[in-house]
């Protein structure tokens, strides 16, 4: 699939060029200090096309997505700032948009977010005055229609390359590739899975969204991450939403000796991204490593993704000179 | 067994009580023009409050949805979401939020599977919720059509092509 090119960003045009696209996640610092982003970019640096930058993921506080974001983007690398319907109204949303825009963001990840209850701050006032349809739609408006949601005109339109993430491993798993469909047609042009340890479940849902065409309007890209071992995988299993990972998956993990328990969960992780890559329909991988980003190379490595295409800046038009100028 | 649940349980029989409210409200129309759409929103918002919040656990926002959303009421979600089912349901169905709770829309996506008329409006996406309307007569909003307004830029991409859950779009 080539397509029109939205915004131009790294991972736009590695993904439009037909490569199979690689992008990570940043763990955000409970910091102020923007070298603690720089370091953590610097980790992964070559072995990805876009970092994501989470936005309050699993209603923990870190540095905000905006400035994690706008600081990848000063490296002269590719962000995609997530952000999440849970803390903020549309009001505060699209004017955080324009100014991530300005400073450099093209991909945005639109998300409904993990629910207060699953932060350490549960008293906090849950917003989720859009959903994450509602927050894909707006954002395609502005980009299209170079308006707000309100129709007040914007004097310039953000670019942007929309994304939108899927679950194909919760319930109701009918409707899973509908929802993403739903999604699509509001505005995703592309997808990132809830980490995947079920290929088979994976491969049904792919199926389905294939049937639907669903791959020739958005790229979709699996969801992996590399586990630390048998005792983490099942503390990601029971406390973060959404994530389901097979008995199998941590047996395997808890039968690996002391010592080598991280570098079994990096082997799944790499025998997931090329199982996955053998699905007909499937764009990229999207490794969420938290706290082992430092595998992120190797795991690209393993999986044969190395190195990653470097692809051409896209040239903005001159603008016109100003006669008298 | 709540009389709710019962009721909820059985999405065809509210789908058909719901086609014959709003049909007779349709007919009453004139009439409601007549005595003033606030007035009777006064008076019947108390009723249609105590009513739905029994039958679907109603939050009163002014603008239902009920019949697109399997006779489920997707304000009822923790999250308000009028686009669900999200990432976070748990492995046995339940919510997120109220490990206690069935998903509101995992039960809104079963019981539009049941109906004839409306079940197939789960593929539509539902606009953004107008936050005015909240705690107003969601009957009385229909027949003035506020509860159809959009935003300005939403205009004219409030549904989708219906995707039949069975086979291809359409």
């Amino acid at each position: 699939m080539s397509g029109e090119m939205k915004a131009g960003t790294n991972l736009e045009r590695v993904l439009r060029a037909g490569h199979f696209a690689v992008t990570a996640e940043l763990g955000p610092p409970d910091s102020s200090n923007p070298d603690d982003v720089i370091h953590e970019i610097g980790v992964m640096e070559g072995a990805v096309d876009a970092y994501n930058a989470t936005d309050a993921s699993g209603a923990h506080c870190h540095m905000s997505s905006v400035a994690v974001s706008a600081l990848t983007a000063q490296q002269g690398l590719d962000p995609i700032l997530q952000i999440s319907c849970r803390d903020k109204n549309r009001i505060a949303i699209q004017g955080d948009v324009l100014g991530a825009a300005a400073l450099g963001v093209g991909n945005v990840l639109c998300l409904t977010g993990d629910d207060v209850t699953a932060g350490d701050q549960p008293e906090a006032k849950r917003v989720f005055d859009f959903d994450c349809m509602h927050l894909l739609r707006t954002l395609r408006i502005m980009r299209d229609k170079s308006m707000f949601l309100s129709g007040r005109p914007l004097t310039t339109a953000p670019k942007l390359f929309l994304g939108a993430a899927s679950n194909p491993f919760a319930m109701p798993y009918d409707f899973r590739p509908i929802r993403m469909a739903k999604k699509i047609e509001a505005g995703a042009d592309f997808i990132q899975t809830q980490y995947c340890f079920d290929i088979p479940r994976f491969k049904e849902f792919m199926k389905r969204a294939v049937d639907l065409g669903l791959h020739e309007k958005a790229f979709i890209m699996v969801g992996v991450g590399p586990m630390k071992g048998g005792r983490s995988a099942e503390f990601i299993r029971k406390n973060v939403p959404g994530v389901r990972i097979p008995d199998a998956i941590i047996d395997r993990l808890n039968g690996a000796p002391k010592g080598k328990k991280a570098e079994e969960g990096k082997k799944i992780c790499i025998e997931l991204i090329q199982q996955a890559m053998e699905i007909e329909g499937v764009s990229g991988a999207h490794i969420m490593a938290y706290k082992l980003e430092h595998q992120v190379p190797d795991i690209v490595k393993g999986a044969g993704l190395w190195p990653r295409p470097v692809m051409e800046a896209v040239q903005e038009p001159m603008p016109e000179p100003v006669p008298g100028d | 067994m709540s009389i709710g649940s019962w009721l909820r349980d059985h999405p065809r029989m509210l789908e058909r009580a719901y086609g014959s409210t709003k049909s007779l409200f349709q007919k009453l129309d004139p009439v409601i023009k007549r005595i003033g759409y606030e007035r009777v929103d006064r008076w019947i918002s108390g009723p249609e409050d105590w009513s739905k919040k029994i039958i679907f656990n109603c939050k009163m926002c002014g603008q239902c949805v009920l019949h697109s959303t399997g006779m489920t009421c997707s304000m009822s979600c923790p999250k308000n979401l009028r686009n669900g089912a999200c990432g976070g349901v748990r492995a046995n169905g339940h919510c997120e939020v109220k490990p206690e709770m069935r998903c509101v829309w995992v039960e809104a996506y079963e019981r539009s599977e049941q109906m004839g008329t409306w079940g197939h409006e789960i593929t539509h996406i539902q606009p953004p919720v107008n936050r005015q309307l909240e705690g107003s007569s969601a009957w009385v909003n229909m027949l003035t059509g506020v509860d159809q307004e959009v935003p300005k830029g939403w205009v004219g991409i409030n549904t989708i092509p219906v995707l039949e859950k069975n086979g291809s779009g359409s």
